[in-house]
């Protein structure tokens, strides 16, 4: 990171110096650029742009099964912010935000620290192990530990009897919540992990000798040098992770085909707007429903980058 | 902008190049599924040459199908080596919900519905009131009436118009593990009495399961239970298509449900959701002894796994309410509708019409499909009643349950947005046997949400 903000100003001094003189060929190097942007730009547009353009015009008009389709402005971002299901969905996700975040960053800090003082062989399978999770797609995933927390033909209720208990339903009102955190829990940790890692390996042993020769102990060396120096890459952990969260969609949908009754229909906000499109074949509203869930979440990361702009370099 | 020559030959291999690179890209397809979910993603498409069967009259129109019965190739086979002048090219576009998301994808991008769709009887004026299918008396569907019983007519049509062509039905009746009862001494319930005093002895004698299961997520399943005391909770009039009557919390309904929380509260019945892989293997493993069931029910059994090799089913006719006619109830079945996408609308209800329309068919959709036939020609014929099925170890199970439960049938009235209606009454049935409301409670929360959305949605709402 520190590379790439230094590098543009030199760029920027030879291309003022070489103006009047080179400019035929700064004309055509631009020519270049647009020329070398074209695939990405036509694709851009097309599948990113149109899109998110023709859904926002949907959202503007409201379609109801008896009345037709008329322009009724802003009247759907009104409903939608008064929508008990809607704003019931974000408190939830909100819920998992606050629980979520900080055990998977927890842990895949943790996961990193050790795995960075770490230079045996066992470190590198260990590193692959937790990374390992995430290389299952995210559907699989759901489905494997839908079967895991099965009473019949998941392993719990077999350990609890081991000790002569019975095991809890983990697909219920009360306890799905926590179910769901573990499943992500298990599948992004490793990722954030090895960014994390990565971001490690990027400091200067140096450092770390003139720690040890100040006294520092590992915990210290830990808690009070590498932390603070890899801020910036945590706090683009925790914003993969706020907004993966915000957007909280296939794990419980996954979990709804096994457990309908303890998850409804608009678990989450964008459970709410996927049945209100494809069940209840309400695209308009469920075009606002995304489109105020894209608001929350733009508000919701805004608000985490300002806060933390001193760690994260981005001011 | 660009002058010289080469540069714009140069642009015209950047966009030779940027199309590749589009169509690799949209041929990915696929969202991650994030904030665009609904900007709407354009039908499947049903474009021949997209079709699962083999044609075999090349030069003959063709009219493209969507159907998820089991067997089917073999149905669509027989009809075109049956027909010079029109082949069926068919897709099978996902089971019940799966093709109706699609369907009604393709109608919100006006393209990419098939010609003749299979839709369950509930859905048909959830698709009517998006105009979204055609209405069949104008080809003479009409005189087919009379082939049918008056229940499953019912089920499709609405005063003139004719919105499909019956398929097969879902009568339900009781499918017990004979073995079950027989060990624990316990008499088979013919009434919904005894059927829960039924419950409680063979859980005194020492039985481990339950006597049946009450799936929240029940949906139609639970609707035949309420309709068999004379619940009928809507009022619909396709012609009169703002209006609807909701009626859904009656004493009926109350004391249906009432029945079952009791059920639910002495642990006689289990509460497991349907349709999962925990249901289906307790179905067939001896933790339900009843499994009440449509006519397809056994067709469904039979594909299950980690059946009890000891187990002996037997059918008997769906328990009844003490001191009241006996009512039938039926739960699924199917039709066959011609969309209003279709290109020829006449020769797409012909095909409608004459895919089940012969004996041939039949014997496939009986033989192998394990469906219910609601034709009458194949309905009434001694040879559908008589059939023994060696799954019942030769019970004639059509003449013992279900013949009697098809003819029995009145018909249904359901909601133009009956996802809705199954999903929330799911909630408030799972709030119920999670002891978070009662029977009333969750009826009158029910009813309430259905009266919301009604209005939200233009409705004008009486009971």
């Amino acid at each position: 990171m520190t590379t790439s903000t230094v590098t543009p100003p030199a760029a920027g001094t030879r291309q003022g110096a070489t103006h009047h003189r080179g400019s035929r060929i700064e004309h055509n190097r631009q020519r270049w650029g647009w020329f070398f942007l074209t695939p990405f730009a036509v694709i851009f547009l097309v599948f990113l742009v149109a899109p998110l353009g023709y859904a926002f015009w949907m959202s503007l008009h409201t379609k109801t099964l008896a009345a037709g389709e008329s322009f009724t402005g802003i009247a759907n971002y009104q409903r939608a912010f008064s929508d008990p299901l809607f704003l019931e969905g974000l408190l939830r996700v909100g819920k998992f935000v606050a629980v979520m975040v900080p055990i998977q960053i927890g842990v895949a800090l943790a996961a990193a620290l050790v795995l960075d003082t770490l230079a045996t062989r066992l470190s590198k399978f260990s590193r692959l192990m937790i990374f390992a999770p995430y290389a299952i797609p995210g559907m699989i995933g759901a489905l494997m530990w839908g079967f895991l927390y099965s009473p019949r033909f998941g392993p719990a209720s077999d350990l609890f009897e081991l000790v002569g208990a019975t095991a809890p339903n983990f697909l219920g009102t009360g306890t799905v919540f926590g179910s769901l955190v573990n499943i992500v829990t298990w599948q992004w940790s490793g990722y954030y992990m090895i960014i994390i890692f990565a971001a490690l390996r990027g400091i200067d042993p140096a450092i770390y000798e003139a720690a040890r020769i100040d006294g520092a102990t590992g915990w210290q060396t830990a808690v009070r040098i590498k932390v603070p120096m890899i801020a910036s890459a945590l706090v683009m952990v925790v914003i993969f992770s706020l907004i993966g969260t915000l957007q909280f969609f296939t794990e419980p949908a996954v979990l709804r085909t096994v457990a309908p009754g303890a998850i409804p229909a608009d678990y989450t906000p964008n459970m709410y707007a996927f049945s209100l499109a494809f069940a209840y074949s309400q695209f308009n509203y469920a075009s606002t429903i995304a489109f105020a869930l894209g608001i929350v979440v733009f508000v919701f990361s805004y608000v985490f980058l300002y806060l933390t702009r001193k760690k994260s370099g981005l001011k | 902008m660009l002058g010289n020559t080469p540069v714009r030959r140069r642009r015209g291999a950047t966009a030779v190049v940027g199309l590749g690179l589009v169509a690799t890209l949209s041929a990915c397809g696929g969202g991650d599924g994030t904030a665009e979910a609904g900007a709407g993603s354009g039908g499947s498409g049903a474009s021949s040459g997209s079709c699962t069967n083999s044609i075999k009259v090349d030069d003959a129109p063709q009219v493209s199908v969507w159907a998820w019965y089991p067997a089917f190739e073999q149905v669509v086979d027989h009809f075109n080596d049956t027909h010079d002048d029109v082949q069926i090219c068919w897709t099978n576009a996902g089971q019940g919900a799966d093709e109706y998301t699609a369907f009604s994808t393709a109608i919100e991008a006006g393209s990419g519905a098939p010609d003749v769709i299979m839709l369950e009887a509930e859905v048909l004026s959830t698709f009517t009131i998006r105009d979204a299918l055609v209405d069949l008396s104008e080809y003479g569907v009409g005189d087919l009436e009379d082939q049918f019983t008056e229940g499953a007519w019912s089920d499709v049509t609405n005063g003139d118009a004719i919105y499909a062509v019956p398929v097969d039905g879902g009568p339900m009746g009781m499918l017990y593990r004979e073995d079950i009862f027989t060990e624990y001494g316990v008499e088979v319930p013919t009434t919904w009495e005894e059927f829960a005093a039924a419950g409680q002895q063979l859980k005194d004698a020492g039985y481990e399961g339950y006597i049946t299961n009450f799936p929240t997520n029940g949906n139609a399943f639970i609707h035949a239970l309420m309709a068999q005391k004379g619940w009928a909770p809507f009022t619909y009039d396709a012609a009169a298509p703002t209006e609807i009557g909701i009626d859904v919390d009656t004493p009926e309904a109350q004391e249906v449900l009432s029945y079952w929380e009791g059920l639910v509260d002495q642990g006689l019945v289990s509460t497991d959701e349907a349709f999962t892989a925990d249901y289906n293997t307790s179905l067939v493993d001896g933790t339900y002894a009843v499994y009440l069931a449509a006519a397809w029910g056994p067709g469904y059994l039979q594909g299950l796994s980690d059946a009890d090799e000891g187990a002996t089913w037997r059918a008997a006719p769906i328990p009844q309410w003490e001191g009241e006619e006996p009512t039938q109830i039926n739960w699924g079945g199917s039709t066959f509708a011609v969309t209003a996408q279709a290109d020829d609308p006449e020769l797409s209800a012909r095909v409608a019409q004459e895919i089940f329309g012969t004996d041939e068919s039949w014997e496939i959709g009986i033989g192998e499909a394990a469906l219910f036939p609601l034709w009458r020609p194949v309905l009434e014929s001694d040879g559908f009643a008589s059939r023994e099925y060696e799954f019942f170890d030769g019970q004639q199970i059509q003449k013992d349950v279900f013949l009697d439960a098809a003819s029995g049938y009145p018909g249904f009235t359901f909601a133009p947005f009956q996802t809705y209606v199954y999903d929330q009454q799911t909630q408030q049935l799972f709030a119920m046997v999670e002891g978070q409301v009662d029977a009333a409670g969750a009826l009158s929360a029910f009813e309430k949400s259905l009266v919301d959305y009604a209005t939200g949605q233009g409705f004008t709402v009486t009971e």
